[in-house]
């Protein structure tokens, strides 16, 4: 960590992908330069640093390109040695690993890309994403935080994903997805995170939010 | 302690190729178990019992699921021998972005070149020979895609070379037309003996796509 650390982030204020790396850069104590993103007009920046993806979130560190958010988390993490974001155990980093490509890939998919689509078939897609979300829910049996005693990658991955974001997009859909009584546990992780600062500075304002999701809603149905 | 290193995979499965490499590159060694995929053990069941796939690397009773993962859990388990990534933050950083690449892009569209016909098959090869070409830029001229050594990336894509003699007769097409660096590398891959011992014959793979085909009515 230096003084001359020239650090840039292209984001997206209702993308979790982005906010996720800013709740990183919050943990690492790392400044960085805030870049919004209009991704029906996206920038020429974004397109010259990412000309294949033209996607958000890019990091920029020191002239260097990173793109991918989970390729992000770890870049952060090596980079900046202190308050580890990943755990030092090699099983337990892969365990972390998988489910943050569940998260994002399978809960993303089945639980709003779908669910999103299909007016039939809604309870099918629903069932699937609590199943799911029970292994979150099993993986946090004892835990404060997916991290342990403190909040780590997959916290900030699934929680960026799921209680600011998904959790929004069902309220908005009228589904209550997680229940208290089926999953006291993440419900638990869910008002331990609202008391991280780190996590409540990065999460995007509540109610544009849903409007937000909602619009998305809309468009995946649409395409 | 000893090691004990069980791997429960599928021969043809371009998945199981890349931890088998890993496996060995390390020079760990481990009991291979196959599995019928229609017919799964229990043992299966049990250590992947979200998506009941291989390939499952199970490390002294313990299971890690996602052969990507396991790539790089073997990385760091058996860390003094041959490194599977670069130690640098941002050179790792690009290999991890590109060994995601291909596993987000290529599984989708090799699979529409073989298991679909019409206009979805043309899509379906276009898409894929755009895939290897973006994957040829990336190789440039150097002979493994992160310099001079063997790693991550190659591990991550050269199990799909065994199934391209499948996809040029099912697809009807040249892959070594569109990508001669890509086949080059891929050959400089199989002689390592670590890559050749991993890799199933490409004829037997055409076989069991053939097999695969007649059950989806293609054939």
């Amino acid at each position: 960590m230096g003084n001359n650390e020239e650090v840039k982030l292209l984001g997206v204020w209702a993308s979790p992908f982005s906010r996720r790396i800013e709740m990183a850069l919050k943990l690492k104590g790392v400044s960085y330069e805030y870049l919004e993103e209009d991704l029906e007009k996206k920038s020429s920046l974004l397109l010259a640093l990412s000309p294949i993806h033209k996607k958000i979130p890019i990091l920029v560190h020191n002239g260097k390109t990173i793109i991918e958010s989970h390729v992000i988390l770890e870049y952060i993490d090596e980079t900046w040695k202190h308050n580890p974001i990943l755990p030092q155990d090699p099983y337990e980093r892969s365990v972390a690993r998988v489910f943050a490509k569940l998260v994002d890939e399978q809960i993303v998919n089945v639980g709003f890309v779908s669910l999103t689509k299909t007016e039939k078939g809604r309870e099918g897609l629903i069932q699937q994403t609590r199943e799911l979300i029970k292994c979150l829910e099993k993986e946090l049996a004892g835990k404060d935080y997916f991290g342990g005693k403190t909040v780590g990658f997959l916290d900030f991955v699934a929680g960026s994903m799921i209680p600011f974001c998904l959790e929004r997009a069902w309220e908005g859909m009228g589904v209550e997805m997680i229940t208290e009584k089926e999953f006291p546990e993440y419900n638990k992780w869910v008002k331990k995170l609202k008391e991280v600062e780190i996590m409540v500075d990065c999460i995007p304002p509540r109610e544009e939010h849903i409007k937000h999701m909602n619009h998305m809603g809309e468009k995946i149905r649409s395409a | 302690m000893a090691n004990e290193v069980i791997l429960l995979d599928f021969w043809p499965s371009m998945f199981g190729m890349r931890t088998r490499i890993a496996l060995r590159e390390k020079g760990v060694e481990f009991e291979y178990r196959e599995e019928d995929l229609r017919n799964k053990s229990p043992l299966l069941l049990q250590m992947n019992p979200v998506h009941k796939k291989i390939p499952v690397l199970i490390h002294n009773g313990k299971s890690v699921n996602e052969s990507i993962i396991q790539v790089q859990y073997i990385d760091e388990v058996w860390s003094h021998k041959n490194p599977l990534l670069p130690s640098d933050p941002y050179l790792k950083a690009q290999a991890r972005f590109w060994a995601d690449f291909i596993d987000k892009k290529m599984y989708d569209a090799q699979r529409k070149v073989w298991a679909t016909k019409g206009e979805e098959q043309e899509a379906g090869k276009k898409e894929f020979i755009e895939i290897l070409k973006t994957l040829e830029t990336e190789l440039g001229d150097k002979p493994y895609f992160a310099g001079d050594d063997f790693g991550y990336v190659d591990i991550a894509l050269i199990g799909y070379y065994t199934w391209f003699p499948a996809y040029e007769k099912y697809g009807n097409f040249s892959i070594e037309s569109e990508c001669p660096k890509l086949i080059a590398w891929a050959k400089k891959c199989l002689e390592r003996e670590t890559v050749a011992k991993s890799l199933p014959d490409p004829e037997k793979v055409i076989g069991f796509v053939s097999e695969l085909r007649k059950r989806f009515g293609l054939e």
